[in-house]
């Protein structure tokens, strides 16, 4: 049994077929979790992006007392200043999905960016960007926003780049472990050898290798962006108040949980919903995506989430001498 | 010269030694630059601290008044050792918003953050890898199935909505057993009042739960599907002997990881949970801090947590490197 196992995936490494990005998300699309994470944040974006169009009133209208319980007039009641939490929650969520893909994709992209430069130029280079990383890695994502907050005051663009700046070393991490084989590769030092400029290879060689594990990076990192960005404005450092925000919605309403609960309980489902479902997809990706490079290793799967495999040589040691990572 | 021979001949020999000054050294590196980084955002960026704290329309008669009282008509690099010598000798400064030195509004605070994340942090560890170990104990039953599940839905929840949660089910809308709120009075410690410490701890225990669950489960089942395992069933050995003599061994050092990892990470979720149940800790503080614009207690606190980080890392690399011996061992 235990045999049988290894020789499979000694198999299926030493084959080690390419797969691309939009194969590994098909796959992943197809699987049970996959499918129950698409439907489920599916059907946040969808209520975050309709919602603007078919709010009964405006989200800053008042439309009643604080507080009223739901009528027919209010299906969900009123808030906090009484209005109508329907129309709030239907207008408060798409800066929130905006923002979190903003983040994302701009933390991803420089993440991608620092770990591949760190492994292919080595020396000087990398000891400076993993560093780096590793000084960033010292604030929780939550305070280090907090801290660029505090300095410049909750705008928006801010937030996006003070969660984009958090996600950075985890991404540089996973991607200089990957792209740290990739450069071993012949075919990089015979496209040296032709002469081609180290950012061309950079871009046209080693990044390509890179998209899968960045994409499956990409789907936990949203994650921690749309927690991290409602968490903020639960805070009330998020949209300026009068503006719409599930997260802001949570704790403005709280004090009425009593007398209309509806204003914080569908805030918080909604959130609940999506961060699930978008966590279940990644999850999903990231597993057809291990499973493509014969890695099907639980503990690798695991511990990518949270960051414990991180492609640095100390862990990979440890990983492996608890018989983890092959 | 001797003796700096020897020394280096006994770092060579144990690996502790060299992990724990390897360590140690880049920690403190680490800690130059958070240092810095946090003095050079707080004082360089959009105007500086004065400005900071009368806000963008102050006249330049009060910003020049508070400079001076902040020492900020001195020269950047004075200023950091300045600072840094008060942060190394105890003295964090003066909170600009309440006038008290910040470690005296600090400490009570500390305590209250300390006894929250370490409650925490235990239960949180001990019902995780009970879990953990059950669920890979009995892979793919309906009990590894139910608390996997639950584990992937709960990864994802921000931590304001599991606080929300507990509210709404045990303290308002649906039961009353314990408080919603859990304001301490000043003076007052939380063992003193542990009814209050329930709610803030399950939320962050549910918080914390499924990533140590989820590493357990991963590492637990590697090690029993591992040759040693295989031989251990083959010989009869005993199944509750296998799993904590045998499997749960092996499979500890990426738990303490992943434990350590979520201590590090109690360290920002703590300033949501703190939040929510009104919880007088550093986190609560630091959102304080943050409406207030009070620098000094913002510095003091982001360094104090990123040292807090650097500290369980430094353990935790040691815990591991113990309970591993092939890496013990001299190489």
């Amino acid at each position: 049994m235990t045999s049988v196992r290894k020789v499979g995936e000694r198999g299926a490494k030493t084959q080690r077929r390419h797969i691309g990005p939009g194969v590994v998300l098909w796959r992943a699309a197809r699987t049970r979790r996959g499918k129950i994470g698409l439907s489920l944040a599916g059907l946040i974006v969808a209520v975050a992006a309709i919602g603007p169009f078919v709010a009964p009133y405006s989200p800053t209208a008042f439309v009643g007392l604080p507080y009223a319980p739901p009528s027919t007039a209010a299906l969900l009641g009123t808030d906090t200043l009484g209005r109508d939490v329907l129309s709030r929650v239907l207008e408060g969520g798409w800066v929130l999905l905006i923002m979190a893909v903003a983040a994302t994709t701009i933390g991803v992209a420089l993440g991608a960016m620092a770990g591949i430069t760190a492994a292919y130029l080595r020396g000087a280079v990398d000891t400076v960007i993993m560093r780096l990383a590793d000084v960033i890695l010292a604030f929780p994502q939550l305070v280090f926003a907090l801290l660029l907050v505090s300095l410049v005051g909750p705008r928006l663009w801010l937030i996006v780049l003070a969660i984009a700046l958090s996600h950075v070393p985890q991404v540089a991490r996973v991607s200089y472990g990957t792209a740290a084989g990739v450069c071993e590769r012949p075919f990089i030092k015979a496209q040296e050898l032709n002469g081609v400029r180290p950012h061309r290879i950079m871009i046209d060689e080693i990044f390509p290798n890179l998209i899968t594990p960045i994409v499956v990076e990409f789907g936990l990192r949203l994650t921690f962006s749309i927690v991290v960005m409602a968490g903020l404005s639960f805070l009330g450092f998020g949209q300026p108040p009068p503006a719409p925000n599930w997260g802001y919605m949570i704790s403005e309403n709280r004090v009425g949980l009593a007398q209309n609960p509806w204003g914080v309980v569908v805030p918080a489902i909604l959130i609940a919903v999506l961060t699930i479902g978008v966590n279940t997809f990644g999850d999903a990706v990231a597993r057809v995506a291990m499973g493509a490079v014969g890695r099907r290793s639980e503990i690798a799967l695991v511990g990518s989430g949270v960051g414990v495999v991180d492609g640095s040589e100390e862990t990979t040691t440890v990983l492996v001498d608890a018989g983890g990572v092959p | 010269m001797g003796l700096f021979r020897s020394m280096r001949t006994w770092r060579k020999r144990s690996p502790l030694v060299q992990l724990l000054v390897s360590r140690v050294w880049q920690g403190i590196v680490t800690l130059v630059i958070v240092s810095i980084l946090i003095f050079w955002a707080t004082e360089v960026l959009p105007g500086n601290a004065a400005y900071a704290v009368l806000g963008h329309n102050a006249s330049p008669a009060e910003v020049h008044s508070l400079e001076i009282q902040l020492h900020l008509n001195r020269g950047l690099f004075a200023q950091y050792v300045s600072w840094v010598a008060g942060v190394l000798s105890g003295h964090l400064g003066t909170s600009i918003a309440s006038g008290v030195p910040v470690w005296t509004l600090l400490k009570p605070r500390l305590v209250n953050s300390a006894v929250l994340a370490v409650a925490a942090g235990v239960v949180g560890a001990t019902v995780a890898v009970l879990l953990g170990v059950l669920a890979a104990a009995r892979k793919d039953s309906k009990l590894d199935d139910a608390v996997s599940g639950f584990a992937l839905a709960t990864i994802a929840l921000p931590e304001f909505v599991v606080a929300i949660t507990l509210v709404i089910l045990l303290s308002t809308v649906v039961w009353h057993f314990f408080p919603g709120v859990s304001v301490l009075a000043p003076g007052t410690y939380p063992w003193n009042a542990p009814k209050l410490m329930i709610l803030p701890v399950a939320a962050l225990v549910i918080i914390v739960v499924p990533y140590i669950f989820r590493m357990t489960r991963a590492a637990m089942i590697e090690a029993l599907e591992s040759d040693f395992c295989e031989m251990a069933r083959l010989k009869g050995v005993p199944r509750g002997r296998m799993l904590l003599v045998h499997a749960l061994p092996n499979a500890l050092p990426p738990i303490v990881q992943v434990t350590a990892l979520t201590f590090l990470y109690l360290a920002g979720g703590i300033v949501i949970v703190e939040e929510a149940f009104a919880y007088p800790g550093i986190g609560q503080g630091l959102v304080n801090a943050v409406s207030a614009r009070d620098i000094p207690v913002i510095q003091a606190i982001v360094l104090l947590l990123a040292a807090f980080y650097v500290v369980v890392n430094i353990v935790a690399d040691v815990v591991v490197l113990l309970l591993t011996p092939r890496r013990r061992e001299a190489r």
